[in-house]
């Protein structure tokens, strides 16, 4: 549909009753156990059009999108197609509806052709399958949407951008007249969303709407007609493109302004505390990591990003001890630490936040106490008061939001929880562990937990830790580090100082095309 | 030694090769969806003892191989409800299918043990092909089942490669999560094909007490044929035309010695042949342990998982 026929289509809901929306959502209220995650939500989407839902994680936006594509059922209020009331009872009707969802995690087939992948779940298939023909149709949507895939490559080998083509081609086969896209861009390298927005304004001059589920503002502004935003369950407001700036969509998000300004060294860095030369790993024929070299000196952070599943998991676990590299040397504080166990890297004076906080970082059904004297190696017997006592301090000073110290860390939040492992990998050491590996450590969080967890980073800078933040979240990297460094297939393909970044050649670089 | 002895020698491998391509076949389909059943062994044994004890009571050779195929599937839908429903151990509650059947099978076989077989499965007549010099016998001197399994095999590749139903128990065996999203029961299609499955296994021990035991002895009528099955999957790579040539390469090793032990010539002792079935299934075992190994096979890669949506 053209842009002039869904002018029309609003005009003619101005006009007063008939509503032309292609789909709605009238007081949708949906509750889980203890949380109301949608409070009474109205939401309309015009034929043709880019619609962004936008809000900080837990603020219901996945959740509205969930109702909208008949994953979860409403407790109260209404779902409108083209004005008519819709009972959706599985993803399967919302889809015979026209409604389709593409979630963050794609659902494909690792084994299967791009074509099977695509026709899998169809039920007007026929009975026998004739590879060419499904591969021919395939190919067919894929170019009507200028989306570039080859249907017979096998689907393990594809990219996470090529992937979530598959899933859309999947989506658009299966006849979705809206699809809904959930944290579209999480997996992707920046050139890599600029053809996912292509493909969105394909799909939308075809007269198809598109939902935007995200929680980047600064995308968002770009490729929506309008934007829509969610706080603790509840839309705080609706703007259209042109309507507002970033700042503006912010202050919706959180309800209060937020500092999100990058944050750098204050003090001059002093010595090198971390220093890798020439860092390899090689396993099963295949380079994870290769010619690594840089150093962190105590007072700085420097940064590692790059696209998931490039090294970075690698060269935390390397860094960290648990790995031992296959070339090069790393040295902690002068001394040589290759290969010689996380124990003995640790006593050396090196802290770890990985990036699994919950499973690796922490023991999720100990206490917070607990956990926060897990890495104690001082004593046989455990003080119980004083831990206790330190964990109430802990818990006073990082505003850690739990019932109690002896709650079970699974039980918190993820920001909290990431607070209490910082908490013991950056105090709990003491002035030992000066060297600090931190990995994606706001990956799942919201923006008032990612402004707490940056300023501990920031503190800890100040107190004079050298610190090597790896993250997936450019952005992040970006406020935080002194130096940054691109990773990709394993090398460092791309460094310069924080004050001095090129955001393009990181984006180019985290693409592997500098 | 004549070449008469061979001849009988490759017909007896074919043989023993129908009843590991029924059960094995069983197993693919049941591990494609995505349900490891290590009970073979258990439900062969109480295949054979239904088929035995039908034959003795009815005369019926139909009904004695009828009513193994419902005792395989009954076995199956226990261990598809504690596998897919309770969410069991899947390789716990395979043992004890086997435990089970053994201990069942023995009980309600006692009053028969050493009894020859009441009924017989006849063989074919082909006319002037079952009479051809040596090709006749190995190849056409057998009974419906036999070829009806040979047959059968092939449809079931087919079928799993170029049909609807066969792409998504490919996928349920694969990404259970994405089948679920597309709105398919994932615990439908286990449970489809782990009942498919147990009805083939309880289908092959009931032909196999029919066809090839002479009497019925608890303890050596089987003989761990089910263990070699569930070694042949991993063998056959989840593929059935695979399994059919493994399964007449197993079957033709199983009978050799027995064929060289009646002409007096003794390489292996038979203790050794006798541990070979578990010695496979160990191997399998220490194989599926090791996740680079069931990637490079292309074991289904949600095997033995439990499917969990996850909703918050």
């Amino acid at each position: 549909m053209s842009s002039a026929s869904s002018e029309a289509a609003l005009g003619s809901h101005r006009l007063g009753g008939a509503t032309l929306f292609a789909l709605s959502a009238r007081h949708v209220t949906k509750r889980f156990p203890g949380v109301l995650a949608n409070d009474h939500v109205d939401f309309d989407l015009l034929p043709g059009e880019v619609h962004t839902l936008l809000g900080e994680n837990g603020a219901g936006k996945s959740t509205l999108a969930s109702v909208l594509c008949g994953l979860y059922k409403p407790d109260e209020g209404a779902v409108l197609r083209n004005g008519t009331q819709i009972r959706l009872t599985s993803p399967r009707h919302g889809l015979q509806n026209g409604i389709a969802m593409v979630h963050q995690h794609f659902r494909l087939v690792d084994r299967f052709s791009v074509a099977e992948n695509v026709v899998l779940g169809h039920r007007s298939l026929p009975f026998r399958l004739r590879t060419s023909d499904l591969e021919n149709q395939v190919a067919e949507v894929a170019e009507r949407f200028g989306l570039p895939l080859d249907p017979k490559a096998s689907v393990g080998e594809l990219s996470a951008g090529q992937r979530q083509r598959v899933e859309i081609v999947k989506a658009l086969y299966q006849g979705a007249e809206i699809l809904l896209l959930d944290e579209p861009t999480a997996l992707l390298a920046p050139p890599e969303v600029e053809k996912l927005f292509e493909t969105v304004r394909a799909m939308t001059k075809a007269g198809k709407s598109v939902v935007f589920v995200s929680h980047k503002l600064g995308e968002v502004v770009d490729i929506s007609d309008r934007v829509t935003v969610m706080r603790d369950g509840r839309v705080t407001g609706s703007v259209a493109r042109g309507e507002a700036d970033t700042r503006k969509l912010a202050e919706l998000m959180v309800g209060r302004d937020i500092d999100l300004s990058p944050r750098r060294s204050r003090a001059a860095a002093q010595d090198t505390l971390l220093h890798l030369d020439n860092v390899g790993l090689r396993r099963d024929g295949v380079d994870h990591i290769s010619q690594v070299s840089f150093s962190v000196r105590a007072g700085e952070i420097v940064g590692v990003a790059g696209v998931s599943g490039n090294g970075q998991r690698e060269l935390a676990e390397i860094v960290a001890g648990l790995q031992a590299p296959t070339s090069g040397e790393i040295s902690i504080n002068g001394a040589r630490v290759n290969g010689i166990g996380t124990r003995n890297v640790r006593k050396a004076g090196l802290a770890y936040v990985p990036e699994d906080r919950l499973g690796t970082g922490l023991a999720p059904s100990l206490s917070i106490v607990d956990n926060l004297v897990l890495t104690r190696e001082r004593g046989f017997l455990v003080d119980r008061k004083a831990a206790l006592d330190e964990a109430e301090a802990f818990i006073k000073q990082l505003e850690i939001k739990t019932p109690h110290a002896h709650t079970a860390t699974r039980k918190l939040s993820g920001g909290n929880s990431q607070k209490v492992l910082l908490a013991r990998e950056i105090f709990g050491a003491g002035d030992n562990a000066r060297v600090l590996v931190v990995c994606s450590p706001t990956r799942g969080l919201d923006v008032g937990a990612v402004e707490a967890v940056h300023k501990l980073l920031d503190e800890a800078r100040a107190a004079g830790k050298a610190i090597l933040l790896i993250s997936e979240d450019l952005d992040e990297v970006l406020t935080l580090a002194d130096k940054v460094m691109v990773l990709y297939r394993g090398s460092v393909v791309h460094e310069a100082l924080g004050s001095e970044v090129d955001v393009e050649a990181v984006g180019l670089a985290m693409a592997g095309l500098s | 030694m004549n070449a008469n002895v061979w001849v009988l020698t490759f017909a007896d491998a074919f043989s023993i090769a129908t009843t590991l391509i029924l059960a094995t076949i069983g197993a693919i389909l049941t591990e494609r969806s995505g349900v490891i059943n290590l009970g073979v062994e258990g439900i062969l044994l109480m295949g054979a003892v239904t088929a035995f004890l039908v034959g003795d009571a009815t005369g019926n050779v139909w009904l004695a191989l009828l009513l193994p195929v419902a005792v395989g599937a009954v076995m199956a839908l226990i261990h598809a409800t504690l596998s897919i429903t309770l969410r069991a151990n899947q390789i716990v509650a395979g043992l004890a299918l086997v435990i089970f059947g053994n201990g069942l099978s023995q009980f309600i076989g006692k009053p028969v043990e050493g009894k020859t077989r009441p009924v017989v499965i006849k063989a074919l007549d082909l006319g002037p092909l079952t009479d051809l010099p040596i090709v006749g016998p190995i190849i056409f001197g057998h009974d419906p089942i036999t070829y009806l399994t040979w047959v059968g095999a092939v449809v079931c590749s087919l079928c799993l490669n170029r049909t609807r139903p066969g792409l998504v128990l490919r996928a349920t065996g694969d990404a259970p999560a994405t089948v679920d999203a597309q709105g398919v029961s994932v615990a439908r299609v286990r449970f489809v094909h782990t009942i498919i499955g147990g009805a083939r296994m309880g289908l092959a021990g009931g032909w196999f007490m029919l066809a090839r035991g002479t009497a019925w002895s608890q303890a050596a009528t089987t003989n761990g044929i089910g263990w070699i099955a569930l070694a042949l999957v991993v063998f056959a790579a989840w593929r059935p035309l695979r399994a059919i040539a493994g399964a007449v390469l197993f079957g033709f090793t199983l009978q050799v010695p027995f064929t060289l032990q009646g002409q007096q010539i003794n390489i292996l002792p038979p203790e050794i042949v006798q541990m070979l079935p578990y010695l496979a299934t160990l191997f399998v075992l220490v194989i599926l342990s090791t996740p680079r190994a069931r990637k490079l096979l292309g074991a289904p890669k949600m095997l033995g998982q439990p499917f969990v949506r996850d909703e918050r």
